[in-house]
């Protein structure tokens, strides 16, 4: 028996599959993955299986993991190759050749092993413009909107965002392109410029017309295959340029 | 890498060169029957304006359009960046711009 | 090998608008050196268009064909993407465009042997 087992475990594992599971461990310096045994089970996510290996085999993990049940985004990571939410993953949905690969999430500095640093990721959602700026002070009447407009529809397609950082993840231009803000932080500005109670929309356009900016995008399409929560940034990153280019010929920016 | 503007040239000389591309492949596949020659090629094309005008737009937006798709490929495949990729931009700009001239040249002069 | 988040659609669209763009930039030099033959040595562009004759520079250019043709119909695409209203048929345009693209550069073969 090569690795750490309690003797109920031991007894359990006799009857048990294993699967050969390789996490990478690490730090900003450098790292590579480590192989672990685990035992397979019926109902299984791969936050499960990152937990056991934690529990039972490695207390050095370091690992996140806040709500698991599909809700706050914290256990993204990239599980063969893919990032996903590893509390959503089901092992079965994964697993090949017996053999599952967990890496932090991609496109982001690691802090130790699976924890990565979201900075970057904020620092470019900010850097977007997507922040609302105001029209009406508290003393006014509050602003009734029909929920039914075109834009409002087009607007809600796109506030679901948890920053979960998928997406970013996902994306070969993020990765190709240190400047690029990236789908989720675009998406939110597009989300602002829609919205008809802020009061500069093209703050939000001069924000992501620069060297980072929308126009880097290559339409690959990832972040909208990739999104848990079914967000198209791609959609909205077209509607930038889209907006961007009237811009253009009319105002001559 | 791309700002506004550098967008805004690549998607215009995209959208310019688009009767022009599906023009060429139509000449070139009528002219490619029964073999090509220089005889029947310049015989087309030597001292017709309407050739000139045409290939020539198509040269001007092709060296736009090809320098700024080049510059994205080298800019997030090699990582060059600030100065160099736009010298290595404007270089390649130029080159397409000098030969294809002269290839219009060559085949539109009287 | 292509890892496993990009084997999808519009993703390996992507790469190959990219190559056909890398492949016909790298291609014009030589296409443009070759027409300007005809200014000052037009039996080189002569003997040069009789060596194309061959099948196999036939297949060639059936390739730089449909380069081409793949450039411009998937261009053709992200154009419509980013300046129409928004359509979610994307991996059908996709598939599409190389389609129309083998057509294309079919009916060039076909005409050129």
């Amino acid at each position: 028996m090569p690795f750490h087992h309690s003797r109920i475990e031991t007894v359990l594992l006799a009857s048990t599959q294993e699967m050969d599971v390789s996490v990478w461990r690490g730090d900003a310096t450098g790292g590579g993955l480590e192989h672990f045994k685990v035992p397979a089970q019926d109902s299984q996510t791969i936050l499960d299986v990152v937990a056991w290996i934690q529990q039972y085999a490695d207390p050095t993990l370091s690992y996140r993991y806040a709500c698991r049940v599909g809700m706050c985004g914290s256990c993204a990571m990239m599980v063969n190759g893919v990032p996903r939410w590893t509390c959503r993953t089901h092992v079965k949905k994964v697993l090949k050749d017996n053999a599952i690969t967990i890496a932090p999430l991609r496109n982001l500095p690691v802090i130790k092993d699976l924890a990565a640093d979201m900075d970057p990721f904020f620092d470019k959602w900010v850097a977007a413009g997507g922040v609302h700026h105001p029209t009406k002070s508290r003393d006014d009447a509050i602003e009734t909107l029909d929920p039914a407009t075109p834009a409002r529809v087009e607007t809600d397609t796109g506030i679901e965002c948890i920053n979960c950082s998928v997406c970013f993840a996902a994306c070969d231009t993020v990765a190709n392109n240190p400047d690029f803000l990236g789908p989720a932080a675009l998406q939110r500005a597009w989300t602002i410029y829609l919205d008809p109670k802020d009061a500069d929309p093209n703050a939000v356009l001069d924000a992501v017309s620069g060297k980072g900016g929308c126009h880097n995008c290559h339409s690959q399409g990832s972040c909208t295959l990739h999104c848990p929560n079914e967000l198209n940034p791609m959609k909205a990153i077209a509607g930038l340029k889209r907006a961007t280019a009237a811009s253009f010929f009319k105002g001559g920016r | 890498m791309l700002g506004l503007r550098l967008y805004m040239a690549q998607r215009l000389s995209a959208m310019v060169m688009i009767p022009l591309t599906l023009g060429h492949i139509a000449v070139m596949i009528y002219a490619v029957q029964d073999g090509l020659s220089a005889a029947e090629i310049l015989g087309r094309t030597k001292g017709s304006v309407v050739w000139f005008v045409f290939y020539g737009l198509f040269v001007v937006a092709v060296a736009m359009h090809a320098s700024i798709g080049l510059r994205v490929i080298v800019h997030e495949t090699l990582g060059l960046k600030g100065r160099a990729l736009e010298i290595f931009m404007w270089l390649a700009g130029l080159l397409l711009l000098a030969m294809g001239l002269r290839a219009l040249f060559a085949v539109t002069l009287p | 090998m292509i890892r496993p988040h990009r084997s999808h659609p519009l993703w390996i669209a992507y790469l190959l608008h990219r190559l056909s763009g890398l492949g016909l930039a790298l291609f014009l030099p030589a296409h443009f050196y070759m027409l300007a033959l005809a200014l000052d040595q037009p039996d080189k562009l002569d003997q040069f268009l009789r060596f194309a004759d061959n099948p196999l520079v036939k297949i060639a250019e059936f390739g730089l064909v449909f380069l081409l043709a793949v450039h411009v119909f998937g261009g053709l695409r992200l154009l419509a993407l980013e300046f129409l209203p928004w359509s979610p048929r994307q991996k059908t345009f996709a598939a599409s465009a190389v389609g129309a693209a083998f057509l294309v550069a079919g009916t060039f073969l076909l005409q050129a042997v």
